[in-house]
């Protein structure tokens, strides 16, 4: 057994680790980096709850190699919020009852940024589709929507403040 | 004496009697008299059962309290998801 | 109990019925909660499972020398390690047996043997050194084809119970059941209008995201510690302890916060090898299941064939239904026929009904409970003729079925008469609702269904301990699924009078508690709820008690009132009244620490019922069904978080729509599974939906102190109905198997239009 050594960052901080060429990046990140917010759901890239950002690209971290991330910006659901500040879609999840066991959660949080991100004004259709990588299996998905409807709203007039203050 | 049905399948354990009557204050006693005085009835009583009580179902009511008019439903034991 | 509470219609309430944010949220959006698989000992090992790749198969021999002497291997544990301890107790003998095969190998998946290493991969590559000699068997895993008398036997000594008498040969129908009343042969011959029909329904998964994980650590001396993902950690204790001989009491269950169960969790299935492993390594170790042993190993629900038959008036009146349902639970007894029986036909008021039901064995996955276990498939088969029968009458469905609805003093199908259900009510809101009227468009078609679960109580403990600063911690043993501690929060804060926020609700492991049942049968806001709002009592007949002895007065002159000891009358003295938090700051001084406790078994759950409606859009070219409109309405009792009431019933109905129209267990010939995965066994995605609209009534259940009655179990019930009758409405033929997935409809398209051609 080799080691592979590589170096990245992980929400902004650079870090080091050494994997073997078989371990996912999910794996090395619940196994080696303590970084346990992304969860195994399957294994394949069918359920999404590993979800994790490469370069600003909504990824199955289950279907990447640890050691192809050398180089790259990796983003988790440990770097969403903003210091004390939750993510408004972290607050919006809490307030619509978005979660009821909440082992999707991270994953959803993080394709819901990624999808606001690339899109800040989705239509109902547009977010169904967006998430349509995520699987929950509490909530039929009704209050998700509308949480991550209500954070776009939210952020939205947030912006257009910002751009009348400016 | 309270007045206890049984399921349809176990009447083949009580000589063929959807209700019989069992001389019993409570279900404890109730349960302990009705395997002693049908032995068939044994493995369902071992296995768990619920109990209803004038229409509320009871699954570990053992000192409900029972008056003769009381109608008392013998019902596999409730589980759930 | 139950308790009698009539105030309970007209109590006020300041936070019942409130939707505060619950309190784990911040751990779970950040992900810093901590699941099954998120744990982390010193020095643990990891473990891995052999299981049989074969559907039934004899065990000749199991050589596991070469796995053992692998480097880094630390423990194999085979049959051989899980003596039989169980007593003369079948349903824990089954138990072992299915977490570790013992002379055969049941179903694909089956455990043979497990291996503890320093690391998953060198765990893998021992499993692949255990050498184990099958001798592969003749298998089933269809219930029509089980029951019948050339069918491979499972178990030798399984002779069918509930027989007028016990037959002469073993077969793999375990149980026999009967329920009902009247006389149906008399009742057919009043009809004017019988149908027949026979309906099959697949198995399904109940589809957790989080596959089940344990971390498990035995010391030498016997004592140990269990860190699972689980609906119910003291019946984790509890099995292990037995299957394993430890004293209960050395063995501390802490249970992580769990990701989904849905009655899948209900049971042991890695837990008891981890222990082993772990005592045998002497060391910490850690199993967490794959994606597809949670499909193979762990428990679908029953799949069902059902004849359903149902005579009528002209006037719209059922004269007699009877039913036979077959189940399948796998290579176990224990499918859940005997509630698809008793509560196929709970809806309706009838003088003359008849279900029977057999528990039949197959080589599959022991099943699990799902969710009102049983109740779906039979609902799906008598609903489905029930709409029929709306149609031959040429009587509106919904007036049909409010016509035969169940009510107050009916006799239930089951036996027992009822007393104030809220079937009705559940009916004539759905008339009225705006769903009902709504145009549907072409290639649609809307459906609607009643459905009943029993729902129940059980055994819960409850530890309310008052700290100095006047905040409240309540510890209770029932796993929160679904936000229930931010409904134990409110109920006992809405008991104290205190802000929502001083409360905070933990999850005790099983050394800091009394038993709790597992949280099941919709039973946590009920009972272990009921336990807090008691436990609050409790703590408020002692905050009196302190109240009195800082006045120096006695303390029956001292009531409760909003979150104060007040004086209670002009006799008792003039003192101002004194706040929770002033009682608690002085309690050093005062009699030391203030906590309340209750424990109990709570019964007076109440039953269940639920309505809903769903319109479908089916396109005829390629078969496929999308849900455009759909409606749950149910009696609640008294909601007491109702976001998380509406995310039961919403959770439910798209668990139910999943089962209707995609969800299956799919078996080759070889009596392998084909579709272990969430690519192929494809549970419903965002984009398949609609949002799922609800109603929550609320009627209150005499047997909670607040009216509160479980709701996570019934939204599950009617959705296979209310789908298949709006597919077979918008089509204009009966579906009479599940799921209706576009192969299936197109088939019965095709039979419609060569019928229509010929």
């Amino acid at each position: 057994m080799s080691g592979i050594h590589v170096t990245t960052k992980i929400n902004g901080d650079e870090v080091q680790f050494v994997c073997e060429a078989d371990e996912s990046l999910l794996d090395v990140l619940r196994n080696r980096l303590g970084l346990t917010g992304a969860k195994e759901g399957c294994g394949t890239g069918d359920c999404g709850a590993c979800s994790v950002t490469v370069d600003g690209r909504l990824t199955c971290s289950c279907l990447v190699l640890g050691a192809e991330v050398d180089g790259h910006d990796i983003g988790t659901i440990e770097g969403m919020a903003m210091g004390d500040e939750l993510h408004p879609l972290q607050k919006k999840f809490i307030e619509h009852a978005a979660l009821q066991c909440g082992i999707c959660t991270p994953g959803f949080l993080v394709a819901a940024k990624a999808l606001l991100d690339h899109n800040p004004e989705p239509t109902e259709t547009e977010i169904r589709f967006g998430l349509a990588g995520n699987l929950c299996r509490c909530t039929g998905y009704d209050k998700i929507v509308r949480a991550v409807q209500a954070a776009a709203e939210e952020m939205n007039s947030a912006k257009k403040i910002q751009q009348k203050v400016a | 004496m309270a007045k206890v049905t049984v399921w349809g399948s176990l009447r083949s354990q009580t000589g063929g009697q959807a209700t019989v009557e069992i001389e019993a204050r409570n279900v404890m006693e109730l349960l302990a008299r009705l395997g002693e005085s049908y032995p068939g009835l044994q493995p369902t009583l071992k296995r768990g059962v619920s109990v209803s009580i004038d229409g509320l179902i009871y699954r570990e009511g053992w000192l409900q309290p029972l008056q003769p008019e009381t109608e008392v439903y013998l019902l596999p034991r409730m589980t759930g998801g | 109990m139950p308790l009698d509470n009539p105030s309970a219609n007209t109590r006020k309430y300041k936070l019942v019925g409130t939707r505060p944010d619950r309190q784990d949220g911040f751990d779970k959006v950040t992900g810093r909660a901590k699941f099954g698989a998120d744990a982390v000992a010193p020095g643990q090992l990891a473990g891995s499972i052999l299981r049989s790749p074969h559907a039934h198969a004899r065990i000749r021999s199991i050589d596991t020398s070469k796995a053992e002497k692998l480097a880094g291997v630390k423990a194999v544990v085979t049959r051989a390690d899980f003596p039989d301890k169980t007593a003369g107790d079948s349903g824990l003998f089954d138990i072992l047996t299915n977490i570790m095969a013992r002379d055969k190998a049941l179903y694909e998946g089956h455990a043979v043997a497990a291996v503890a290493a320093v690391s998953p991969a060198v765990a893998k590559q021992a499993l692949k050194l255990i050498k184990v000699d099958y001798e592969v068997l003749p298998h089933v895993t269809d219930v029509d084809e089980a029951m019948k008398p050339t069918a491979p036997v499972l178990h030798p000594k399984l002779f069918t119970e509930g027989l007028a008498e016990k037959p002469k040969k073993p077969s793999n129908i375990a149980r026999r059941y009967e329920f009902g009343h009247g006389d149906v042969e008399a009742g057919f011959a009043k009809a004017d209008i019988i149908v027949e029909r026979s309906f099959k329904t697949e198995a399904t998964h109940q589809g957790y995201i989080e596959p089940h994980a344990c971390l498990a650590n035995v010391s030498p001396d016997g004592s140990g510690e269990l860190w699972v993902c689980t609906q119910g950690h003291f019946m984790v204790r509890d099995y292990c302890a037995r299957l394993l001989g430890l004293e209960i009491s050395k063995l501390r269950v802490t249970a992580s916060e769990i990701g989904g169960g849905f009655g899948g969790k209900t049971t042991v299935f890695l837990e008891p090898v981890a222990l082993a492993l772990s005592r045998k390594a002497n060391r910490p170790v850690k199993l967490v299941m794959s994606r597809d042993e949670v499909f193979k190993c762990t428990g679908p629900t029953s799949s069902a064939s059902i004849d359903v038959k149902i005579g009528v008036t002209k006037d719209g009146l059922i004269t007699a239904a009877d039913a036979t349902l077959r189940y399948q639970g796998g290579a176990f007894p224990g499918s859940p026929a005997e509630f698809g029986a008793m509560s196929a036909f709970a809806q309706y008021h009838l003088d003359n009904v008849r279900t029977i039901a057999y528990d039949v064995v197959t080589n599959r996955p022991k099943q699990a409970a799902y969710r009102a276990p049983g109740a779906p498939m039979a609902n799906f088969a008598v609903e489905s003729m029930i709409e029929e029968l709306a149609h031959k009458l040429g009587m509106a469905p919904i007036d049909f079925r409010i016509k035969n609805a169940a009510r107050e003093g009916t006799r239930s199908s089951y036996g027992p008469v009822y007393g104030p259900i809220g079937l009705l009510a559940t009916l004539e809101e759905a008339r009225k609702h705006p769903h009902f009227k709504a145009p549907l468009g072409p290639n649609q078609g809307r459906g609607m269904a009643a459905g009943f679960w029993f729902n129940f109580g059980g055994q819960s403990c409850v530890s309310l301990n008052i700290p100095v600063d006047g905040t409240v911690t309540i510890s209770v043993g029932s796993p929160d699924i679904g936000g229930s501690r931010a409904s134990m929060c409110l109920m006992t804060a809405e008991e104290l009078g205190i802000p929502y926020e001083h409360v905070r609700a933990i999850i005790a492991d099983t050394s800091s508690l009394g038993y709790n049942d597992v949280t099941d049968g919709s039973r946590t806001t009920f009972a272990t709820g009921m336990a807090c709002i008691l436990a609050a009592r409790d703590a408020i007949k002692k905050l009196c008690q302190r109240a009195a002895r800082m006045w120096g007065i006695p303390e029956e002159a001292v009531t409760w009132e909003k979150g104060y000891a007040k004086p209670a009358g002009a006799n008792a003295g003039n003192f101002p009244p004194l706040s929770l938090k002033e009682i608690a700051a002085a309690s050093g001084g005062t009699g030391g620490p203030i906590a309340g406790h209750h424990e109990y078994s709570a019964d007076g759950a109440g039953v269940s019922f639920a309505t809903h409606i769903c319109d479908v859009e089916v396109d005829p070219e390629t078969g496929a069904t999308r849900i455009v409109r759909y409606t749950v309405l149910q009696d609640a009792g008294k909601a007491v978080h109702p976001s998380y009431v509406e995310g039961q019933f919403q959770g439910g109905a798209v668990q139910g729509i999943g089962w209707a129209l995609n969800e299956e267990y799919v078996y080759g010939k070889d009596g392998r599974l084909q579709n272990a995965g969430f690519l192929d066994y494809r549970i419903p995605v965002c984009s398949d939906l609609p949002m799922i609209d609800t109603k929550i009534l609320e009627i209150p259940n005499p047997g909670h102190p607040y009216g509160v009655r479980g709701v996570g179990e019934t939204s599950i019930v009617p959705p296979l109905a209310a789908v298949a009758n709006a597919v077979s409405n918008a089509v204009g033929v009966r579906m009479t198997e599940l799921p209706i997935s576009p192969p299936r409809l197109l088939k019965a398209l095709d039979t419609v239009s060569l019928a229509k051609a010929s």
